[in-house]
C-alpha cells in the first residue's frame, strides 16, 4: 500500500492546479467575463482531461478515477465555471457502452439527479436534465431498458430542444430537456468487446454501478476542493478583517469554527482519495460503496465548510458580491449529484443491515 | 496511489489472519469493561511473540523495521477477526526513541515493545491540565539518584504499571517550559501511592492517580537532557493524537461491526434514525481507516508528523463520539434501563476522547495557528 500519489498524479495535480488557478473566476463579477471563460473552456479541451475516461483502445480508460479526480478537485478548488465532470462522465458510459464518445455529450439525469435517465419510449415523457453541459453540447445520453441491462441512447439538446435552467450553481450549466422529445439509437462507429458493429453493447448492472461509482468519486473529489478553496478564502479574510482593533482570526471562537472547517476538509480528502481509486480496482459493488461511504461523508463535511465560510465572512458573506456563496452553490449541485447523504446513508443502511421493516 | 496490498503484504496479512483464526483472546472492550486491562499484557505478549507487534520499530529494539503502513494491515485484520485493538504505546515508542541516549534506548526500548515491562505516563496534575507547563511535580537531586515528590493524575493503568515516563520539574530558577526533564521512574517502591478514580461509565482501572513522596530513581534513567523534558513530553503527546499510533481504528470499526450485526439480526426492531446512526457510525470509522492509510503512507519518505497530528486527534475524537452515540442509539431504552449496559458504557468513555491527550479546544488553537496560520490574540 501507498496511497500518495506517482510522480506523474503529482504532475497532473500541479498543471490542474495551476490552470484552475489562473483562468478561473476571481470575483463574482468575474463569472460574466466571457473572454476568460473561453480560455477556460479550451485549456481544459486542450488539456485532453475531458478524454480522461475514454476509450484507450482496448476498452479501458485512456486514465484512471484517481487521475479524473485529480482535476475535478483542482476546479472545485477554484470554481472554475467549465464543464468537466459531465462530459467524463458522459464519455465513461459511451466507453462502458462500447461507442466512441460524441464530443461534447453530456448525461442526462432523472429528476433525482441520483442516476442517468431512462427512457421507455420513443419520447422523454418527464424533464430529464443535462448537468454540467458545456457550450458545445449537442447530445444528451439516456438510458432505454433492453432485456436485462440498458442500451445508450440520445437526446438532442441544441437548438429548442432544451432550456437552460437557471440553476443553483452559478458556474456550470443545467439543461432542462422536456417530455416529448424523440430518442434516437446511438450509432457506435468503433466497436469494442462483444458489441455487434453499429449498435454497442448492452450496460449491464454491474456497468452501471461502475460509473455510478466514478460519478460517486468524481462529485467527492470536487466537494473536497471546494471546501480547499472556500477555506482558503475564509481563512485569509480572516486574518484581514478588522474589528475591535485586531484581525477576527485572532479570535477563539473563530479560529475553532476555521479549524473544523480544516479536519472535516482532511478527513474529506482522505475518504474521496480512496473512492477514486477504487473506481478502477475493486468490483463495482464494493467501488460504489466506497463511493456511497466518500459522498456521504464529503457532502456533510462540504455543507457545514461553505456554511462557516459564510458565516466567518459576515455580513459581507451574505451579499451576492462575495463570492463565498459561489462555492456553498456548489457544493449543493455536487452534493446532490448521485444522491446526497441521505440518500447515500440509506443506500448504505439496505447494504449493511437489511430491508427496513416493511420495506424491500 | 495504490491501497492494494504488495505481495510482502499480502504475505503479512494472510500469515496474521491464520494467526488470528486460532489465537483471539476475545477481551471485552477496553473502554467498557475492567477485565480488559486485567488480560491485555497476556494479548500484548502473545501479538508480539507471534511477531505481529512493533512492527514498523527498529529491529533491534524487538521491532520489525518494516513499513508504516504494515499497522494498517495488523488494524483491519484485527478489526476482521473481532479481535482487540494492538496496544496503545507508541507514542511513548517514539518519545523515547527520538529523545533517549543509545543506552536508554537499549535498557527499555525492548520490555516496552514486547510487553514484559508495563509502562504508565506521568504528565498532568490536579492543577496542570491543558497548561502542562506549570506542573509542580520535583525531581531533586540526591547523589546519584533524584527524589521525586509531586501528585499525577490520568496516569492511565499506573496500578499494573512497572515503570512511569515522568515529566517533573528539575530546575524550578528558569521558564516554566524550559525547566522540566523527563525520568523513567520504577513504581514498585515505597513512596508511590496509588489512587485511581472511577470513570463516568463505571470503570476503575484507567484514570490512575499517583502520589509521588520521595520515590527515588536514579539519574541515569533521565531520558533525554536536563531540561528537555518539554520538547520530549510534545513528541510524545503529538504522536499520542495520532490515531496511526494508536491503533484505535481497530476499536471503533469493531464496534461499528458489532452494532450492524445487532441491527442485522432483526431489522424490524429499529427505526430509521437508529439505522442512519449507524451507517454514520461506518462511514465515519471507514474515513478514519483511510486516514491512517494516507498518512502511514505519507510517512513512507519521512514526512515528519507536526502540529497534523491535532487534526487527526479531532478527526478521531468525532468517529469515536460518533460510534459512541449510534451504540446508545441502538441501545435505546436498555441504555436507561441497565446502569451496566454495555452500550451505556461505550457511549459514556466516548466523551472523554474529546478530553483526553489534549482536549480538543486546545486541538483547535494548535491547528488555527500552526497549521492555518491565524494571528494570535
Amino acid at each position: 500500500m501507498d496511497t500518495r500519489d506517482t510522480a506523474e498524479q503529482a504532475e497532473l495535480r500541479r498543471a490542474a492546479r495551476r490552470l484552475a488557478r489562473d483562468l478561473s473566476p476571481a470575483t463574482v463579477a468575474g463569472l460574466d467575463d466571457e473572454t476568460r471563460t473561453a480560455r477556460l473552456a479550451a485549456a481544459v479541451l486542450d488539456a485532453g482531461w475531458l478524454e480522461l475516461r475514454s476509450d484507450g483502445g482496448d476498452g479501458g480508460p485512456l486514465a484512471g478515477g484517481v487521475e479524473a479526480a485529480i482535476v475535478a478537485d483542482a476546479l472545485g478548488g477554484t470554481v472554475a465555471d467549465v464543464a468537466f465532470t459531465g462530459p467524463v462522465l458522459a464519455a465513461d458510459l459511451a466507453r462502458r457502452a462500447g461507442g466512441g464518445s460524441t464530443e461534447g455529450a453530456v448525461v442526462a439525469f432523472a429528476p433525482d439527479l441520483i442516476d442517468a435517465a431512462v427512457v421507455s419510449g420513443p419520447v422523454t415523457t418527464t424533464p430529464v436534465y443535462a448537468l454540467d453541459a458545456g457550450t458545445d453540447s449537442s447530445v444528451a445520453y439516456v438510458l432505454v431498458p433492453d432485456g436485462d441491462g440498458h442500451r445508450l441512447a440520445r437526446v438532442p439538446v441544441d437548438g429548442t430542444a432544451s432550456i437552460a435552467t437557471d440553476g443553483t450553481d452559478l458556474t456550470r450549466t443545467i439543461l432542462t430537456i422536456p417530455a416529448g422529445v424523440p430518442v434516437s439509437e446511438v450509432s457506435v462507429s468503433v466497436v469494442a468487446g462483444s458489441g455487434v458493429a453499429g449498435q454497442g453493447r448492452i450496460l449491464t448492472r454491474d456497468d452501471r454501478a461502475s460509473w455510478a461509482a466514478l460519478g460517486l468519486a468524481l462529485t467527492s473529489a470536487e466537494l473536497v476542493g471546494l471546501m480547499r478553496g472556500v477555506l482558503d478564502v475564509t481563512v485569509a479574510y480572516a486574518a484581514e478583517r478588522q474589528q475591535y482593533g485586531v484581525p477576527v482570526g485572532s479570535f477563539q471562537a473563530v479560529q475553532h469554527l476555521l479549524a473544523e472547517s480544516r479536519c472535516l476538509m482532511e478527513g474529506s480528502l482522505s475518504v474521496a482519495s480512496y473512492a477514486s481509486w477504487a473506481v478502477d480496482n475493486l468490483g463495482p459493488d464494493d467501488a460504489r460503496a466506497a463511493g456511497r461511504v466518500a459522498k456521504a461523508y464529503c457532502a456533510r463535511a462540504a455543507r457545514t465548510v461553505c456554511e462557516t465560510a459564510v458565516q466567518v465572512h459576515g455580513g459581507i458573506g451574505n451579499t451576492w458580491e462575495c463570492i463565498v456563496h459561489v462555492y456553498l452553490r456548489r457544493a449543493l449541485l455536487a452534493s446532490q449529484w448521485f444522491g446526497h447523504d441521505g440518500e447515500q446513508l440509506r443506500q448504505l443502511e439496505r447494504e449493511r443491515l437489511g430491508a427496513a421493516h416493511g420495506l424491500s | 496511489m495504490d491501497f492494494r496490498d504488495s505481495p510482502a503484504e499480502a504475505e503479512f496479512r494472510v500469515r496474521l489472519r491464520d494467526w488470528l483464526a486460532g489465537n483471539n483472546p476475545g477481551l471485552p472492550a477496553s473502554s467498557t469493561d475492567d477485565e480488559y486491562w486485567a488480560r491485555q499484557a497476556e494479548w500484548h505478549t502473545a501479538l508480539y511473540d507471534a511477531g505481529f507487534f512493533g512492527l514498523s520499530w527498529p529491529s533491534r529494539f524487538g521491532g520489525h523495521d518494516l513499513p508504516t503502513v504494515f499497522d494498517v494491515i495488523l488494524d483491519e485484520e484485527l478489526t476482521a477477526a473481532g479481535a482487540p485493538p494492538r496496544p496503545s504505546l507508541g507514542y511513548l515508542v517514539q518519545g523515547i526513541d527520538t529523545h533517549g541516549s543509545e543506552a536508554i534506548k537499549e535498557r527499555f526500548l525492548p520490555g516496552l515493545i514486547s510487553g514484559r515491562e508495563r509502562w504508565c505516563q506521568g504528565f498532568s496534575e490536579p492543577d496542570a491540565g491543558s497548561d502542562l507547563a506549570s506542573l509542580r511535580t520535583t525531581a531533586t537531586r540526591d547523589g546519584d539518584e533524584y527524589v521525586i515528590d509531586g501528585h499525577k493524575i490520568w496516569t492511565s493503568y499506573s496500578d499494573v504499571a512497572d515503570w512511569c515516563i515522568l515529566l517533573a520539574r528539575t530546575d524550578p530558577g528558569v521558564a516554566k517550559h524550559k525547566g522540566l526533564s523527563v525520568f523513567a521512574v520504577p513504581m514498585h517502591q515505597p513512596g508511590i501511592e496509588q489512587r485511581p478514580l472511577r470513570m463516568i461509565n463505571g470503570i476503575t482501572t484507567e484514570f490512575g492517580q499517583v502520589l509521588f513522596d520521595g520515590a527515588r530513581v536514579p539519574a541515569d534513567n533521565m531520558i533525554g537532557d536536563p531540561g528537555e523534558g518539554w520538547r520530549l513530553a510534545m513528541t510524545i503527546v503529538s504522536h499520542e493524537r495520532e490515531p496511526g499510533e494508536l491503533g484505535y481504528v481497530a476499536r471503533y470499526a469493531k464496534t461499528v461491526k458489532e452494532l450492524e450485526r445487532v441491527v442485522r439480526a432483526d431489522p424490524g426492531a429499529f427505526g430509521s434514525d437508529q439505522r442512519e446512526s449507524v451507517a454514520w457510525a461506518h462511514v465515519q470509522a471507514e474515513m478514519l481507516r483511510l486516514h491512517v492509510c494516507r498518512r502511514l503512507s505519507e510517512r513512507l519518505d519521512g514526512v515528519e508528523h507536526g502540529p497534523g497530528g491535532s487534526i487527526d486527534k479531532l478527526l478521531m475524537t468525532w468517529v469515536e463520539q460518533t460510534v459512541g452515540s449510534a451504540a446508545l442509539a441502538v441501545s435505546g431504552p436498555r441504555a436507561v434501563l441497565d446502569g451496566d449496559d454495555v452500550a451505556l458504557k461505550t457511549y459514556l468513555y466516548s466523551r472523554a476522547q474529546s478530553v483526553m491527550g489534549g482536549t480538543s479546544q486546545i486541538q483547535k488553537n494548535i491547528i488555527a495557528t500552526r497549521i492555518l496560520g491565524l494571528p494570535t490574540a
